[in-house]
C-alpha cells in the first residue's frame, strides 16, 4: 500500500500524468462522439473538460499543477494555426473569387458578435470588467486574451467565454444555419469560423474541406477585424 | 516531416517577432499563417510532407482547446455571480452572429464560386 502511495506521489507531481489524462479524456470523448454519429451536441471538448475537472477535483489537484502537464498540448495551438494555411491554399481559387463577399461578411459578423454580446450583457447587469472580458468572445483564444488585457478586462475569464462560445457555435451553429436556409458549404464554414473560431473550425473541418478552409480563414480575419475595431468601438461608447 | 515541422515553427516565430517588433494588433500565429500561405502561393503547390503534417495537426484541432477549457474551474466565482448576462450574452450573440454571417455570405458570394464548391 505504501509503495502504491509513493508511486502516486511521484506520478501526481510529474507532468506526464496530466498530459496523459488530457489525451485519455479526449480519446474517450472522441470515441463517444463517433458512437453518436458525430452528433453536434456530443462535443468532445466539452466532455473532455468535464471529465478532467472531475478527476482533478477527486485527486484535489489545482489548475496550475494540471497545466504543467497540459501545456504541451496547449502549445500546439500556435503551430496548428500556422498549418491552417495549407487547407486555405487548397481552397484558394474559391476564396479568391469571393474575397469581397468574405471581407464584408466577416466585418459585419465581427460587429454583430461584439455589439450584441456587450449589449445583452450590459442590459442584464454585467459589470464593466465582465463586459470587457465578454466582448471578444468570438475571437480565437490568444487574440481574445490580448484584446481583453489591452482594454482592462480579465484575460482568463475571456479564455473561458471564448471556449464556451466555440463549443456553442460548433454544436448549435450547423443546426441554426440549416434552419436559416444557409446550405452553401463555404458560407456555412465562414459563419462558423467567424462566430466560433478554432473550435468551430475543427468541427467544420470534419464536415467538409471547403467549410473547414473558409472557417479557418474566417477565424484569422475575424481576429484581425475584432482586434482593430473593438478598441475603437469601446472608446466611442464607454470611455 | 521534421523539415516541415521546422518550417511551421519558423513561420510562427517570424510572426511572433514581427508582432512584438511592430506592435501589430494580431497574434503571431495568425501572421505565421499568412506567411506560410504567401509561401505556398509563390511556390505554386503544397509539398506532400507539409500536407501530411498539416492534416495531422488539424484533424485533432479540438484536443488543443482542452487545457484552456479546464481553466473554467478558476472562474466559478464570477461565473456564479454573473451567470445570467454571461450565458444569455454568449448564447444569443453567438447564434445571431452565425446567422448574420452565413446569410450575408450566401447572398454576396459570386454565383460561379458558389456553384463550384462541392457540397
Amino acid at each position: 500500500m505504501s509503495s502504491l502511495d509513493a508511486a502516486w506521489v511521484y506520478l501526481s507531481s510529474s507532468p506526464l500524468w496530466h498530459l496523459t489524462l488530457t489525451l485519455l479524456a479526449f480519446q474517450f470523448s472522441a470515441w463517444l462522439a463517433a458512437r453518436s454519429g458525430q452528433h453536434p451536441l456530443v462535443n468532445p471538448v466539452m466532455i473532455s473538460v468535464l471529465i478532467i475537472i472531475a478527476v482533478l477535483t477527486v485527486t484535489s489537484a489545482d489548475y496550475p499543477t494540471y497545466f504543467d502537464g497540459a501545456q504541451f498540448v496547449h502549445f500546439l495551438l500556435g503551430p496548428a494555426t500556422v498549418a491552417l494555411a495549407v487547407p486555405l491554399y487548397r481552397q484558394f481559387v474559391v476564396v479568391r473569387r469571393s474575397l469581397l463577399a468574405i471581407l464584408v461578411s466577416i466585418v459585419c459578423g465581427s460587429l454583430t458578435a461584439t455589439v450584441s454580446a456587450v449589449g445583452i450583457g450590459a442590459w442584464l447587469g454585467a459589470d464593466i470588467s465582465t463586459l470587457l472580458s465578454l466582448a471578444p468572445k468570438s475571437v480565437t483564444t490568444p487574440v481574445a486574451m490580448g484584446i481583453t488585457e489591452q482594454l482592462g478586462g480579465i484575460p482568463s475569464l475571456t479564455a473561458i467565454l471564448v471556449i464556451v462560445t466555440g463549443i456553442l457555435g460548433a454544436s448549435l451553429g450547423p443546426l441554426v444555419l440549416s434552419a436559416a436556409g444557409v446550405a452553401n458549404p463555404a458560407a456555412r464554414g465562414l459563419a462558423i469560423g467567424t462566430a466560433s473560431h478554432g473550435i468551430g473550425t475543427a468541427r467544420a473541418m470534419q464536415v467538409s474541406e471547403v467549410a473547414g478552409a473558409f472557417s479557418g480563414l474566417a477565424m484569422g480575419l475575424n481576429a484581425i477585424a475584432t482586434a482593430v475595431m473593438l478598441p475603437l468601438l469601446w472608446r466611442l461608447f464607454f470611455a | 516531416m521534421l523539415g516541415m515541422l521546422t518550417l511551421i515553427f519558423v513561420c510562427q516565430l517570424i510572426g511572433e517577432v514581427l508582432v512584438a517588433a511592430i506592435g501589430l494588433p494580431v497574434p503571431g500565429p495568425v501572421v505565421g499563417m499568412v506567411l506560410l500561405f504567401c509561401g505556398l502561393c509563390i511556390k505554386g503547390d503544397t509539398p506532400p510532407a507539409l500536407a501530411k503534417l498539416a492534416d495531422g495537426l488539424l484533424s485533432n484541432l479540438s484536443l488543443l482547446f482542452v487545457p484552456a477549457g479546464v481553466g473554467v474551474m478558476l472562474h466559478v466565482g464570477v461565473l456564479g455571480e454573473q451567470w445570467l448576462p454571461l450565458s444569455v450574452g454568449v448564447f444569443v450573440s453567438t447564434l445571431v452572429t452565425v446567422i448574420v454571417t452565413g446569410k450575408l455570405m450566401q447572398r454576396l458570394m459570386p454565383r460561379e464560386a458558389a456553384d463550384e464548391s462541392p457540397s
